[in-house]
């Protein structure tokens, strides 16, 4: 099928081949027959894929005042660009990833995908939530079916796919089991075949690998590394691990705390595959650390009414 | 092993005990039926098939006015659920009908529907709606979530939203509502009968008395207990097994 569709057995981590050059809009599998990238129409190149336009969300809070979450956040991604966003918990980062999905509308401001306006979910743009949302009634084989069911994709090629997507996430073996049978990495796995098997031109991924040990974490990045340069999509990574955003992202938005906005972007020059524990990812998070180390304050002194000089190493998560 | 055992000892225990008090004759054979009546009675019932038709009879109509609570409830459970207004003005109202017992439906269904197989059908009815309602409502709301979200997030929405996602993530919490919805059926359609020439269960319950027949009574309550039982134990038993297995719950034993 594809020849970079690795027979590898499961679990058994794949370095990453660096004469495959990884950078924006990688190489596309071209010789792949499934998946289809489908190249965006009527895009021309200074239309971003997604395109983040004065966002504003307040809600009401229990206590009846309103609270602004995000406050006019700017922000375009490339086609084929990997964005990772960082911020302190609680700065909204999350909420504009279901904006951009679709699930939740805001206040004010607007989401363009190919320089449309987003109008509620759509299978162009999958969410991997952070608690994953993977349908325990469902196999393994069920849950990644279960997008291209609801788009229509005929039975065939809806099999032939998951067997497709199985294979590149190494879990062929798994198809008929249930997820919660699977370990924690496993099901990472699982829910990101399902998001791909969807053939979404964006990826949206909240915090997926937060609740990971370190081994499973170092071996998704690759994972997720190659499946980015196999596939050419686009990705929003959200993160509050600043060097788990240098190691993967082209691009670094730090956001503020409460209300969130967008406070620097970086450029991530560094050249792939990078290692967590380089010492060049060290440095270049050490710059974002300094940043975020001043919103992580500020959200300290506002939730807990203290002023406190929190000890954030580099790389580990505040 | 062991619980077999102790259960036959229960149960011969109960068989010795009745049998020694229809010995002791303190009340008259006709009512106080012996063991061995009791088991003629069952006999011959099956033999002239007359148990069979009423089985038959019961059975068919439980199942159509089950399954008809089971849609109307689940639609209007999910409409509880998902409706803040709904939820206000109907909620209370679902909660309070719950106190009424399903007979108390059964002087309006005669007025409505005249003494037909209707009649029954609609207490049936009655009788099981609430208990589904009220089981999807709950269902619904403690579902998590995130399922929903998923769900949409893939591309479901409208009426394969509800059969896809929203249907199954809530069956775990929603099946023990739906087997007490089952056992409120079962219980109105028996008493339903009882009222009428119908061929069902409860009628044959009833010919019973007026024959002055106590073995023919007890052996048929014995076979409204049993069906209640096999229904509860083996299909409501397994249905609730394979979610377990399914989600990863642990089996509650």
């Amino acid at each position: 099928m594809s020849t970079n569709a690795h027979n590898f057995p499961a679990q058994i981590p794949i370095p990453i081949d660096p004469r495959i050059p990884a950078h924006i809009g990688g190489p596309r599998a071209k010789s792949s027959r499934i998946p289809v990238v489908s190249p965006s129409r009527n895009v021309s190149s200074d239309i971003p894929k997604v395109g983040l336009s004065e966002i504003c969300l307040s809600y009401r809070t229990q206590s009846g005042e309103r609270l602004l979450a995000l406050d006019h956040i700017n922000l375009q991604v490339k086609a084929g660009e990997f964005l990772c966003i960082v911020g302190p918990s609680g700065c909204g980062k999350s909420t504009l990833l279901h904006l951009i999905a679709g699930l939740h509308q805001q206040t004010s401001g607007q989401v363009l995908i190919d320089g449309h306006s987003v109008k509620g979910p759509g299978t162009d743009r999958i969410l991997i939530f952070q608690e994953l949302g993977l349908f325990p009634w469902l196999t393994v084989g069920d849950n990644i079916e279960f997008g291209m069911k609801m788009k229509g994709v005929s039975k065939a090629e809806r099999e032939e796919k998951t067997r497709y997507y199985l294979r590149l996430v190494h879990l062929s073996q798994f198809k008929d089991s249930y997820t919660h049978q699977l370990s924690g990495g496993m099901r990472q796995r699982v829910a990101l075949a399902r998001a791909l098997a969807t053939e979404p031109d964006v990826l949206l991924m909240d915090e997926p690998f937060a609740a990971l040990d370190a081994q499973t974490r170092d071996l998704l990045h690759d994972e997720l590394e190659r499946i980015w340069a196999e596939t050419g999509r686009t990705i929003i990574f959200v993160t509050h691990n600043v060097r788990e955003a240098i190691r993967l992202g082209d691009r670094v938005a730090l956001m503020t705390f409460r209300p969130g906005q967008v406070k620097r972007e970086f450029v991530v020059d560094l050249p792939r595959p990078r290692v967590l524990e380089d010492i060049h990812v060290a440095r270049a998070a050490g710059e974002i650390l300094g940043e975020l180390r001043e919103e992580i304050n500020r959200s300290l002194e506002v939730e807990y009414n203290v002023g406190v000089e929190p000890h954030v190493e580099v790389g580990v998560e505040p | 092993m062991k619980r077999a055992v102790r259960l036959i000892v229960f149960y011969a225990g109960l068989f010795g005990l009745w049998t020694l008090l229809s010995q002791l004759k303190i009340w008259p054979p006709y009512l106080f039926p012996t063991p061995w009546g009791v088991c003629e009675a069952l006999y011959a019932g099956f033999k002239d098939h007359s148990y069979w038709i009423a089985i038959a009879v019961s059975m068919r109509r439980v199942l159509i006015g089950y399954a008809i609570s089971m849609v109307l409830g689940m639609l209007l459970g999910l409409g509880v659920a998902s409706s803040k207004f709904l939820e206000e003005t109907m909620g209370g109202l679902l909660v309070s009908l719950q106190s009424l017992p399903s007979i108390c439906w059964w002087p309006l269904a005669l007025l409505w529907f005249g003494l037909s197989q209707n009649a029954i059908l609609f207490v049936v009815i009655m009788g099981s709606l609430l208990s589904v309602t009220l089981a999807m409502e709950d269902g619904r709301k403690q579902m998590p979530k995130i399922y929903g979200m998923a769900g949409r997030n893939l591309g479901a929405s409208g009426f394969r939203l509800f059969w896809y996602v929203l249907l199954p993530a809530s069956l775990p919490f929603i099946v023990s509502g739906l087997k007490q919805g089952w056992a409120f059926a079962w219980r109105s359609l028996i008493t339903a009968e009882m009222l009428y020439l119908s061929l069902g269960l409860g009628q044959v319950l009833m010919m019973g008395r007026d024959l002055n027949d106590m073995s023919a009574v007890i052996a048929v309550m014995i076979l409204i207990i049993a069906i209640g039982y096999v229904v509860d134990g083996v299909v409501f038993k397994s249905m609730e097994h394979r979610l377990q297995q399914r989600w990863g719950l642990t089996p509650s034993t």
